[in-house]
């Protein structure tokens, strides 16, 4: 009777993800397990997070032990039911095979998940995912790319259609601007949506993403279903322009894991793959002016120039607030300018990364908004 | 999107890509050309091994065939980037230094310092270095440490296409002569690298792995056979750091003192010759700097003090092998305090 044992499986984090590492076990044996209950610590060369249940039943077997190497989708542990016989766990995990996903299979798919096509002019990377209605559209914030989003992206498309891109100078897209200023920028978010046929979106933005999103709603109102801001610039003047001018000026990991390390509430997140990443991608010809541009439009003198968040009751679109709570980078008090009668959810125990250091409980948020 | 593309082919693209964006970078050298230009074939050799091929049919005249007189052309770089060129010299082997070896260590190296600061010499000297080519003794030597021994040359010897590309593009923007020293048996080796330019600061080491029971320091061919050696220990239970120097001079010896204070432990793995090394150099700064933190010997890795042998058999002895290194790093497991 299989059908009363689940498979706790290793997660596939990102489309770059082959494998991961079984930190630590967060639950006994025996333990009663309900759905989003966190289980286990995986560590991939990117990221740890903390894997959460999908689905309920008494934890009977740990399959993985802890330091254990094992490719995505491997079985990690067992849940069923306590009348479930032991000789049927074991039989179960003797004749689990964890689906193989080759190396070439895993390139292939990374390449046609991330898309390039050209915006005003600009050489723009996105991904797309999902294909239920309504869109979601997810934008970034200063100098990260749609790989903030690792977490999120894959939750999300399981019910609608996903987009999310790399903002000109960004990630992978071309490393110049299409103007420095957030009526820019939103307006070149509106010309990609034109370009890839969509006609209106729930845009969710992080961090300058947000602000971009919020002035999105502001000046192309059609295109907007709802606005979701994440940690979000343009709800208030404060910014952490320390971390700003750290970020830009770094040229060593030395320089910047200090920096990378004020977005987490949990500074052990950050790994030496992100932060490789995040230095070839400042090391691009162009990213350092891009930066140097956006942080003096944005964040000059050090306050936010502008705050369209606060002004989006003015367009009547249902928006949603969510915040860490240890935010170093955008104080999270911040949530309190949201406009009357948007949902704001404060989060314990998460930094300005939030998406990622709590992606489940955002993923929840983010699906309860968007379905309205 | 990243590709992936060869140690040559990173090469020529860093050469390509800086001849496009800035004038005054020129490329010179023996054959570098090929028969273009010289009534041959267009796209003739590109160089000994080719690295230069098709740089001639979009770059033109800025690529210069030079007379097999390396006094002579490496001097007319070094002349040429003191009146305002970035000239890029392909000198074919490192072994060939000597016969212009004063134009780079008492002319190059030293208009900064005697000039008053008043002149600069942006000259790169692109070089292949190591031995397993079956070149015998004159062509295979690793003579980085005589290079990184005298100031006012920087030193670089990168291990991976990414690292090449973006080492090579500083180099050429870098206002003071550098040895880009290319280790020829990595010419092959692929790996994913942007097409769009960027560059690696001069004087930065690269963890490869990260570890905690035994620092592992090297560079060039040898962070490949480190590696292994990491993979191999990792099964017997120990967990080593690899250290990837990239640039030998500067040296980024925090970089090394970072890791040693964390592991406790240092293998120095050199493919130069034992004396006066690399390896000797890093052991002695660690040895000074670090010493509380070392809880055993530090152990070094190189060739044996000896010209690389023309026998297939003796070279492949010769050249240091990941089964040296991790028997390096099993001695400073089991030797020393607790």
């Amino acid at each position: 009777m299989t059908a009363a044992i689940t498979a706790i499986v290793m997660p596939k984090w990102g489309l770059s993800m082959k494998e991961g590492t079984v930190n630590a076990w967060l639950v006994e044996e025996g333990a009663q397990i309900t759905v989003g209950v966190p289980i286990l610590e995986v560590e991939t060369d990117k990221i740890a997070n903390v894997v959460e249940a999908a689905d309920a039943g008494t934890l009977r077997r740990k399959v993985a032990p802890a330091g254990e190497t094992l490719p995505v989708k491997a079985l990690l542990g067992v849940l069923a039911e306590p009348d479930v016989p032991e000789q049927d766990i074991d039989a179960f995990i003797a004749g689990y095979v964890a689906p193989v996903e080759t190396e070439s299979d895993a390139d292939t798919a990374a390449e046609s998940a991330y898309q390039f096509i050209e915006v005003a002019g600009l050489r723009l990377r996105y991904a797309r995912r999902g294909s239920a209605p309504p869109v979601v559209l997810f934008i970034h914030g200063f100098g990260g790319d749609l790989d903030n989003w690792l977490f999120n992206l894959d939750a999300l498309a399981q019910s609608n259609t996903v987009l999310a891109l790399d903002l000109p100078g960004h990630g992978q897209s071309d490393p110049r601007l299409p103007g420095a200023k957030l009526e820019d920028l939103a307006r070149f978010v509106a010309r990609f949506l034109d370009v890839v046929g969509v006609k209106s979106a729930h845009v969710v933005g992080h961090s300058m993403g947000g602000a971009i999103s919020a002035q999105l709603a502001l000046d192309a109102p059609g295109k907007v279903d709802s606005v979701s801001l994440i940690a979000s610039a343009g709800l208030g003047p404060e910014i952490n322009t320390g971390y700003i001018e750290g970020f830009v000026s770094a040229q060593s990991r030395r320089e910047l894991k200090p920096m990378i390390e004020q977005l987490f509430a949990d500074p052990g997140l950050v790994t030496r793959q992100l932060l490789d990443d995040l230095l070839k991608y400042k090391r691009l010809d162009g990213v350092t002016e891009v930066l140097t541009e956006l942080s003096r439009a944005q964040f000059g003198g050090g306050v936010q120039s502008a705050q369209p968040g606060r002004r989006l009751g003015e367009t009547g679109k249902r928006v949603l607030v969510v915040w860490g709570a240890e935010d170093r980078i955008i104080p999270a008090t911040h949530a309190s300018h949201a406009p009357t009668g948007a949902s704001v959810k404060v989060i314990e125990g998460a930094g300005h990364m939030v998406q990622m250091e709590k992606a489940s409980e955002v993923n929840a948020l983010l699906k309860k908004h968007i379905a309205g | 999107m990243a590709r992936k593309i060869s140690m040559k082919q990173a090469i020529n693209e860093a050469l390509d890509q800086e001849m496009t964006r800035d004038p005054s970078v020129i490329v010179m050298g023996e054959d570098i050309v090929g028969g273009a230009g010289a009534g041959g074939e267009r796209d003739a050799w590109g160089g000994v091994l080719g690295v230069t091929k098709g740089l001639y049919a979009k770059h033109g005249d800025r690529l210069l065939d030079t007379p097999l007189s390396e006094s002579a052309y490496i001097g007319a770089a070094i002349g040429a980037a003191c009146c305002g060129m970035r000239p890029v010299a392909e000198l074919m082997f490192i072994d060939f230094m000597g016969v212009c070896f004063d134009q780079i260590y008492n002319q190059a190296a030293k208009f900064r310092y005697m000039f008053g600061g008043k002149a600069e010499t942006p000259v790169v000297i692109r070089t292949m270095v190591g031995a397993g080519f079956r070149a015998a003794a004159q062509h295979s030597q690793m003579l980085t440490p005589l290079f990184a021994h005298i100031p006012g040359l920087k030193v670089v010897c990168p291990a991976t296409p990414y690292d090449t590309k973006g080492l090579l593009i500083q180099s050429i923007r870098d206002n003071d002569p550098v040895i880009f020293c290319e280790h020829k048996n990595l010419y092959g080796l692929e790996g994913d690298v942007p097409p769009t330019p960027y560059t690696i600061p001069l004087g930065e080491a690269n963890v490869v792995r990260e570890g905690k029971s035994c620092s592992i320091v090297t560079y060039g061919l040898m962070v490949h056979r480190a590696t292994e050696a990491a993979t191999a220990l990792a099964k017997e239970g120990v967990d080593c750091e690899v250290v990837d120097l990239r640039t030998l001079s500067p040296l980024d010896i925090d970089t090394v003192i970072e890791s040693v204070e964390k592991t406790g432990r240092l293998v120095c793995v050199d493919e130069a010759n034992p004396r006066c090394s690399i390896a000797a150099d890093v052991s002695a700064q660690v040895a000074q700097r670090a010493f509380d933190s070392l809880t055993a010997q530090i152990e070094m890795v190189t060739a044996p003090h000896t010209p690389v042998p023309f026998s297939p058999v003796l070279e492949d002895l010769y050249i240091p092998s990941a089964g040296q290194i991790a028997d390096a790093v099993r001695r400073t497991m089991k030797g020393g305090r607790q």
